[in-house]
């Protein structure tokens, strides 16, 4: 060793492991416009289908006549339920235990829903096509008000199922009931509020939005009549899932369908599902013997794959006077539209919706969930958030808000009096969930130094007064938030889709050169898994991150896995990853031994190498030891270097967040400007804090566009009147505030290397910021609850209502 | 999202545009910037057999002076309008208008004729003409016409135009040194129609408006002058009680549609709020 010798310190920073604000490797090819994705996808002989869809809400299907449309030159097939039917195809199982019609069958239920699939030799006579399938349709009286889906005139909408009293959640009530769902302990919060000094209740409603990826659902199916095999490229954010779903559904074996998800562009939890286009494309490659690509518009995407929320909460807290929360309820009727294609756990039909107690030390709660039918679009997905997460977070932290105002508090010392202290975890809440750490005061006290949470309550102060003796015409709102999210579904004895167990998978090949490959069970959408799996790995094995590729998204090649969504790529994948990296650390070592012959315990690791306890100049690198392994193993030992993990999470882990919001709103317009927004996220162990903060970005613009402007809205015949870019709204960074980031550490103590997910963190935490600070600006004038999305027209409605206009 | 087929026609002259259009017949379509017509083909709302695209038509760009009015050809981009120096001198109103459409990119290829002449009562541009007392040239079969703007508009997508005739260019008087003026409009986001805007060209002398001319864009099915409210403000000091008077006047020629930026009633009272707005402003730049 001399002066030149590099020192741990300076070796570990060359690795780019964790904490490590490594560029994005993926990048390279994104922004060069060389990423590959379903739509670039070209195959000899490839068709293109398209689909006729219905223009009614709900409707009778009287006649389908294909002839017109079978005529055009160029057209290879046209697809009804009817055609669906010889191959028992025509209604396909959801995720949440329903089934779904593929194609209209007798009836459509939604507006935009499915009813012809035309086939053609390209896109453009698929989509003429589409337009001669003529179709008869008998108009049915239809309803898209959840709250009036159980009432006694409602139409029906589900025939197939109208006298069936179980569902797959239990009993149903009413032929429009999906299931009802309920947790915690009633008789306990019913006494809480029977004796509480005071109380709110408010319904809370958190609309239907879309996740509206860049990139919509698409896929393109080739079988393979020789062989028997199908593959299937798709925009699938849980490949595995689709390939058992696809097999189940077939009837072709599992080993026989080759699933690949390529570059996918954004997801947020509209590619878990499977959809009707899928089923067709798969369907008419068989009919065909061809490719079949299916590519949706912004359109079809926006109405039919997949929307998120539509939960009308009504939520109530008690308290005692001097401000200490005793009881919490929520009553919830939860639209799922015409079929229950919900995204979540099986066991869950209302996801993860018990959090909804919070970052709160909640003594007694309770939630009941009815989900109902309506004629709108099926979906229910998890939108950049664990299942039903974001909507119990909107929830509580809108109640607080309202609670503090009765009380005359303000929101951030009452939510101080009733944050779950730190000494309290592991915390077991109302509703039985077990967080598993958390420092919440720190953060909320950091959060409002950091900002000048007091100066900007007297500034506000005095902008008040202004407004009353009419020298302004904005009101000035300070929103707050403070979410705990319950994420990496998840242990098997909470979580399983359709009876796989949520666990996820990693494995690890180290080649004899010292670089390697992982390949994972989940699925990037824009993550950056290729970037951060390979920091785990370059910490864990000492190998420089730039030496291990990461692949994911081919069934054939990846193991099994559940995907990505809910944030449990770094909680599930991840420490599979950092389990399987263990594995191949203690074969190294007794290579290392057997090197350097010394007894394994003799050996300490140091950065990337073993070294001899108390003489550090006799050690084996990582890279030495890969080389080993390939060629001189102890006598008796399998030669090579690998392993495989399959890790099944002991608990959630719960990422909390500080967050805090500015806004000015125009009492004249309604329309409000975003002057500063603060986001502290605890996400423990940080592996790449550049990506971090990018996910915060991506987080906080989709929940400003769903708090201040977002919603998939149907008029009283059903129609969808938000179905384009041109009115769902989509903040360009025009509209996007300037976010600020910041951040406190406590690793998550049972996952391997104390990370706990963030990727919907912003989401989740973003929403009820934005829509407090709403609320807040007007809550001086006795304003309780101003409804999202709080666009121009309605938080002018709401002035209006206060008499500000006169 | 994809349209159906169409032939594609591309002339270099107006006569052979015209000419076109004219042999092609009621199933052909004249295309400018094409912002207003691909969108409405993609969603099949419009299926033009032949579109005659209008770009390689040199004799339709280009801004310049004629005596006292300003010429500005029908395929001058939103960009170039906010880029010509002429404009930006003598009619301000209309880089401040054109900044308030799309985006860079959109203004880049979007023309001004075709804002005009598209009749869609969520064109920026057709208010703003109104209300400078524009004409424009029209050119079909049977030659060359001039139509006043404040006749142009008829209905939505439905205005003066006979079926094959071209709008060639706008001629604009142009308005007096110093003059005051605004264009105010409410979006929800870039690239949005308004949710109500309002134009505002002024004179003033000795503290008292000598000229108003107010136009109002997306609250009926055309763009709206607002000759009632125009004449209530001339002569008039901007006092406030004035000023509502004229902007009660504004809102009653309204007649909005009632969609997701917002009901018919929201959207009349942002015009007159807009109109207000406008008018502090152009009070303002007029000097009193």
């Amino acid at each position: 060793m001399n002066d030149m010798t590099p020192t741990s310190a300076e070796r570990a920073e060359k690795l780019q492991g964790m904490g490590c604000k490594r560029k994005r490797v993926e990048d390279i090819r994104f922004v060069q416009g060389k990423g590959n994705y379903v739509d670039d996808i070209k195959l000899p002989g490839m068709l293109y289908g398209d689909f006729t869809r219905s223009p009614h809400a709900h409707a009778r299907v009287k006649k389908i006549d294909t002839t017109k449309a079978a005529a055009v030159p160029g057209v290879v097939a046209v697809i009804t339920a009817e055609t669906l039917k010889t191959v028992n195809l025509a209604w396909m199982p959801t995720l949440a235990g329903d089934v779904q019609m593929v194609l209209a069958d007798g009836k459509v239920l939604f507006q935009n829903q499915e009813v012809a699939f035309v086939i053609a030799e390209d896109r453009y006579t698929a989509a003429d096509a589409a337009e001669l399938v003529e179709v008869e349709y008998e108009g049915l009286p239809c309803n898209v008000d959840p709250l009036k889906a159980m009432s006694a005139n409602a139409p029906v909408i589900r025939e197939d199922i109208k006298d069936k009293k179980e569902g797959a959640h239990g009993p149903r009530k009413h032929p429009n009931h999906v299931f009802n769902w309920q947790a915690g302990d009633k008789a306990k919060a019913d006494e809480a509020f029977a004796k509480a000094d005071v109380t709110i209740k408010e319904m809370i409603v958190y609309p239907r939005v879309h996740p509206c990826p860049l990139e919509t659902c698409q896929c393109v199916a080739s079988f393979d009549k020789i062989k028997g095999e199908l593959t299937l490229w798709g925009t699938f954010q849980a490949p595995h899932v689709i390939r058992t779903v696809g097999s189940l559904i077939s009837k072709i074996p599992e080993h026989k369908i080759h699933v690949i998800a390529p570059d996918i562009g954004g997801g947020f939890g509209n590619k878990v599902g499977a959809y009707p286009g899928y089923i067709c494309a798969i369907v008419a490659s068989i009919v065909t013997g061809r490719p079949v690509k299916w590519v949706e518009d912004r359109i079809e995407n926006l109405s039919t794959t997949a929307f998120a929320r539509d939960f009308y909460m009504e939520t109530e807290i008690a308290a005692t006077k001097d401000g200490k929360v005793t009881g919490l309820r929520c009553y919830t009727v939860a639209d799922h539209g015409a079929f229950d294609a919900c995204a979540n756990a099986t066991k869950w039909p209302a996801g993860l919706f018990s959090i909804i107690s919070g970052s709160y030390d909640f003594p007694a709660a309770h939630v009941s969930v009815d989900g109902v039918y309506t004629n709108k679009a099926p979906g229910g997905v998890a939108y950049r958030c664990s299942f039903r997460v974001t909507e119990a977070a909107y929830a509580i932290e809108r109640a607080m808000d309202i609670m503090a105002q009765k009380l005359k508090m303000d929101p951030a010392e009452f939510r101080m009096k009733n944050l779950i202290r730190r000494e309290q975890f592991p915390y077991t809440s109302a509703f039985g969930w077990v967080y598993d750490s958390g420092d919440y005061q720190t953060a909320l006290n950091k959060a409002m130094e950091t900002v000048g949470y007091k100066q900007l309550r007297e500034e506000q102060k005095k902008c008040r007064e202004a407004f009353k003796r009419g020298e302004t015409r904005e009101l000035m709102g300070i929103g707050l938030a403070f979410f705990t999210e319950i994420v990496g579904a998840g242990p098997s004895r909470n979580c399983d889709i359709l009876g796989i167990a949520m666990f996820d998978s990693a494995e690890i090949r180290i080649h004899p050169t010292g670089t390697g490959i992982c390949r994972l069970g989940t699925k990037s959408q824009g993550q950056g898994h290729e970037t951060t799996y390979a920091q785990i790995i370059a910490t864990e094995l000492g190998l420089p991150a730039d030496n291990i590729a990461v692949e994911e998204g081919n069934t054939d090649t990846a193991p099994y896995g559940l995907g990505t969504y809910g944030s449990r790529s770094t909680p599930v994948s991840g420490a599979a990853t950092a389990m399987a990296c263990r594995k191949i650390k203690a074969k190294a070592q007794m290579i290392a031994a057997y090197m350097l012959e010394v007894h394994d315990d003799d050996l300490e690791w140091d950065v990337d190498r073993f070294r001899v306890k108390g003489n550090p100049e006799r050690f084996k690198t990582m890279t030495e030891l890969a080389w080993a392994a390939y060629h001189e193993v102890p006598p008796g030992m399998e030669p090579g270097l690998e392993a495989i993990n399959y890790y099944d999470p002991p608990n959630f882990t719960f990422p909390f967040g500080a967050y805090i919001c500015v806004m000015d709103v125009d009492v004249d317009t309604g329309s409000s400007k975003v002057r500063r927004f603060y986001a502290l996220d605890d996400c423990g162990t940080r592996i790449n804090p550049m990506i971090i903060e990018g996910q915060i970005h991506g987080g906080l613009t989709e929940a400003f566009g769903i708090a201040m402007g977002q919603e998939i809205h149907y008029d009283e015949d059903g129609n969808v009147t938000t179905a384009s870019l041109m009115d769902y709204f989509l903040p360009t960074a025009v509209e996007t505030p300037k976010w600020e980031t910041d951040w406190t550490t406590t690793p998550s103590p049972h996952h391997p290397i104390g990370a706990k997910g963030v990727g919907e963190s912003p989401n989740v935490g973003g929403v009820p910021c934005f829509s407090n600070a709403v609320n807040d600006a007007f809550a001086f004038l006795g304003s309780t609850n101003i409804a999202m999305p709080h666009d121009n027209w309605r938080t002018w409605t709401a002035a209006d209502k206060l008499g500000l206009h006169k | 999202m994809i349209p159906g087929s169409f032939a594609y026609h591309r002339p270099s002259s107006v006569k052979e545009a015209v000419g076109l259009l004219g042999s092609l017949g009621d199933d052909a379509r004249a295309i400018a910037g094409g912002h207003s017509l691909i969108p409405m083909m993609k969603l099949r709302l419009a299926s033009p057999s032949h579109l005659v695209d209008l770009v390689g038509v040199a004799d339709l760009k280009g801004i310049r002076e004629d005596g006292k009015d300003i010429l500005i050809g029908a395929m001058t981009t939103q960009h170039e309008v906010i880029a010509s120096d002429l404009l930006t001198k003598k009619i301000p109103i209309l880089s401040e208008t054109a900044t308030l459409i799309a985006d860079p990119q959109v203004r880049y290829v979007g023309t001004i004729g075709g804002n005009v002449a598209n009749g869609d009562p969520g064109n920026d541009m057709p208010a703003v003409m109104m209300c400078l007392n524009a004409t424009y040239h029209a050119v079909g079969k049977s030659g060359e016409r001039r139509i006043a703007a404040r006749e142009f508009y008829q209905g939505a997508y439905f205005t003066a135009l006979e079926p094959g005739e071209i709008v060639t260019a706008i001629r604009i008087p142009t308005p007096a040194a110093g003059h005051g003026y605004a264009y105010e409009k409410l979006k929800r986001k870039v690239g949005d129609y308004a949710t109500a805007a309002a134009a505002v060209v002024l004179t003033a002398s000795g503290g008292k408006v000598t000229s108003c001319s107010i136009g109002l864009t997306n609250v009926a099915e055309t763009p709206l002058w607002a000759e009632e409210a125009s004449k209530i403000l001339t002569g008039s000091a901007l006092d406030a009680a004035t000023v509502k008077k004229a902007v009660a006047a504004a809102e009653a020629i309204t007649s909005p549609a009632s969609d997701s930026r917002g009901p018919a009633a929201y959207r009349t009272k942002m015009a007159g709020v807009m109109l207000t707005r406008a008018l502090g402003r152009a009070k303002a730049r007029a000097g009193f």
